[in-house]
């Protein structure tokens, strides 16, 4: 976006052109109400965004409340170097990526799917009674949802629950079973998210002309391969920049999610990065070492992003930034 | 494409299709039906039908048993208060900074903007940003909902191409009328900006609303509660105290409380519903317009 923004400097206007005729004073004092306007953002991203940047130096001190930041002991790596050798470690690693991975294999090809079926729709008040119906999980916080799924889950009275009884003759403690944890956050997101994610997809339809269609038509082509050969190419560099964009963030399971899907008996199997990062942090009062599990996945996540970004811009997209 | 015609393959992919979407649609919108049922049914009914979407015997106990707790009263307060005053405090952050930020000749907008966008890739993280709340004295303060979350980059950086993207004329004339910088920003750009205003206004306040996430970290004192954690404790710690009654009941109507309080959290979404998803949409489809 910055780059962008650089870019069209370059279209010099005349407003341009009169400040390279002014000292950099003169344009500070011209500006001096846009730069008023412009303190209390500062101030945010200052108190809010940077400060907390230089607080997690923390990570290489055995930080202390009492001593605060200045007092307080530098040890280097050694929390680093601690949690590498935790057997934690792997566990949240490998939860996150397998997360990950259910997560692109089952909830990313969900709304490109439901947007060819709504396409399909020649009825536009059926498409869009049902889009209404779709979307509206997406505007649910974490906790409704998590409490809606908890209400119909339970092994006492859920209605899930009840049907499973039915046809199996036992219930299954979807809630605290570890096997059943990955499989419910992911039907949980694609419950929640499919219908939303549609809508990206829906508006790179809305630019494939009827011509196309029609062509197609008279070259004898029939429903599906309509679908296969106009509306899915219509789609494809949309679906390649949010693959590279999930590919940025691959790292970020749904914190909120997780974290109030987890309970003790299904730990092994939920914690991912930011959870443990707070519940060793907040609850257990860790506060160098968890910051020093954060950094860690902070740069990895940073490495992530820029190798996505450059990978679009390999794949000829304008980049993420 | 209403021309061709229609084989039986085509036809039988019709049926499936409707069909198919329909159950999704359904799928999306029943359980919201049910917790609705169910906060007006009576708990033996809970108890007895797994579901349903029309209670047998309508009460509304659970209803008059919540409004009747000083917890739930004020957990309720404090989410319209930090809603109202954190919508009004972000947009007029966004807006502030990002005007200035539209000005191609403003010195320093570049390294300003990059500054910006880094924190989008990266930040200090949990623990170091609470302990700056910290030191800031917000814990236990409803300003620690605010503050920490209080501009979004991304929207800052979509109303920053909305600025860019004005007509220059209105202002162009402001000027030599003599108005300032700060007389064109309240007087022109803001009355043009009205339906970015009306947007983000529902993107903040969707925000604020449904967070619960800050008031877990920041707020331990559960007179300060929002409605959202409340919710998350009756959920899921099931130790919440409701205690401190007005009107002593012998037996909470347990399960219909919680679902009763699952409405009244999320019927400020469903009133807004019909522009949330109007503009919604439209933010997302500004969002891809980089700028």
């Amino acid at each position: 976006m910055a780059q962008m923004s650089m870019k069209s400097k370059k279209v010099k206007n005349e407003a341009v052109v009169s400040t390279t005729q002014l000292t950099k004073m003169q344009q500070l004092l011209r500006d001096k109400w846009l730069y008023f306007l412009l303190i209390p953002g500062a101030l945010y991203f200052i108190l809010f965004k940077y400060l907390p940047m230089w607080g997690v130096l923390i990570a290489f001190q055995d930080y202390s409340p009492f001593r605060g930041f200045w007092e307080s002991e530098w040890v280097g790596a050694e929390h680093f170097l601690n949690f590498f050798q935790n057997p934690d470690f792997f566990r949240l690693l490998r939860n996150t990526l397998i997360l990950a991975l259910y997560d692109l294999v089952f909830f990313f090809p969900a709304p490109i799917i439901v947007a060819l079926l709504l396409n399909e729709l020649r009825r536009q008040y059926f498409k869009r009674t049902i889009q209404t119906l779709v979307y509206v999980p997406h505007f649910m916080s974490w906790v409704i949802i998590a409490s809606i799924t908890y209400i119909f889950l339970t092994t006492s009275g859920g209605a899930i629950n009840a049907a499973v009884e039915f046809f199996t003759g036992e219930k299954i403690n979807f809630l605290s079973n570890p096997d059943y944890f990955r499989p419910m956050i992911i039907a949980q997101v694609i419950w929640k998210e499919t219908g939303w994610g549609t809508v990206i997809f829906l508006a790179a339809l809305a630019s494939v002309s009827a011509e196309q269609y029609e062509a197609a038509i008279m070259d004898g082509a029939g429903r599906f391969r309509r679908m296969w050969h106009v509306t899915l190419p219509a789609l494809r560099s949309t679906i390649v920049i949010l693959l590279i964009l999930r590919l940025g963030n691959f790292l970020d399971q749904g914190f909120q999610q997780i974290f109030l899907m987890t309970n003790s008996l299904n730990r092994s199997v939920a914690d991912v990065f930011d959870t443990y990062v707070y519940f060793v942090g907040i609850t257990q009062g860790m506060f160098s070492y968890s910051t020093a599990v954060g950094l860690f996945k902070a740069i990895v996540g940073i490495i992530l992003i820029y190798g996505a970004d450059y990978l679009a811009k390999k794949m000829g997209q304008t980049g993420l930034f | 494409m209403h021309k061709m015609h229609n084989t039986s393959m085509g036809r039988v992919f019709d049926v499936f299709n409707h069909i198919s979407l329909l159950l999704l649609g359904l799928s999306t919108f029943i359980p919201f039906v049910y917790v609705i049922a169910a906060s007006f049914a009576t708990e033996a009914e809970i108890a007895a039908r797994p579901f349903f979407l029309v209670p047998e015997t309508i009460t509304l106990a659970a209803y008059e048993y919540i409004f009747s707790t000083n917890t739930f009263i004020r957990s309720i307060g404090v989410s319209v208060l930090v809603t109202v005053l954190g919508t009004v405090v972000s947009l007029l952050l966004t807006m502030t900074m990002a005007y200035p930020l539209s000005r191609h000749h403003l010195l320093g907008r570049n390294l300003i903007l990059n500054l910006v966008v880094f924190t989008m890739v990266f930040n200090g993280g949990m623990i170091p940003t609470y302990m700056v709340v910290r030191s800031l004295g917000l814990l236990d303060s409803l300003w620690a909902l605010i503050l920490p979350v209080a501009i979004n980059p991304f929207y800052l950086i979509i109303v920053k191409s909305f600025f860019q993207n004005l007509p220059t004329e209105l202002e162009e004339a402001a000027r030599i009328d003599g108005c300032s910088d700060m007389g064109v920003f309240w007087r022109i750009v803001i009355p043009l900006s009205k339906p970015v205003i009306a947007t983000f206004t529902l993107f903040y306040a969707v925000f604020y609303w449904n967070d619960f996430f800050n008031a877990l970290l920041y707020i331990s004192d559960n007179a300060k509660w929002p409605v959202q954690l409340l919710l998350q404790q009756l959920m899921m710690v099931a130790n919440v105290d409701f205690g401190e009654m007005d009107v002593m009941l012998q037996d909470p109507p347990e399960e219909s409380l919680k679902m009763a309080v699952v409405v009244v959290a999320t019927i400020p979404i469903l009133i807004f519903y019909p522009f949330l998803q109007k503009h919604f949409a439209k933010g997302i489809l500004l969002g891809s317009v980089k700028g």
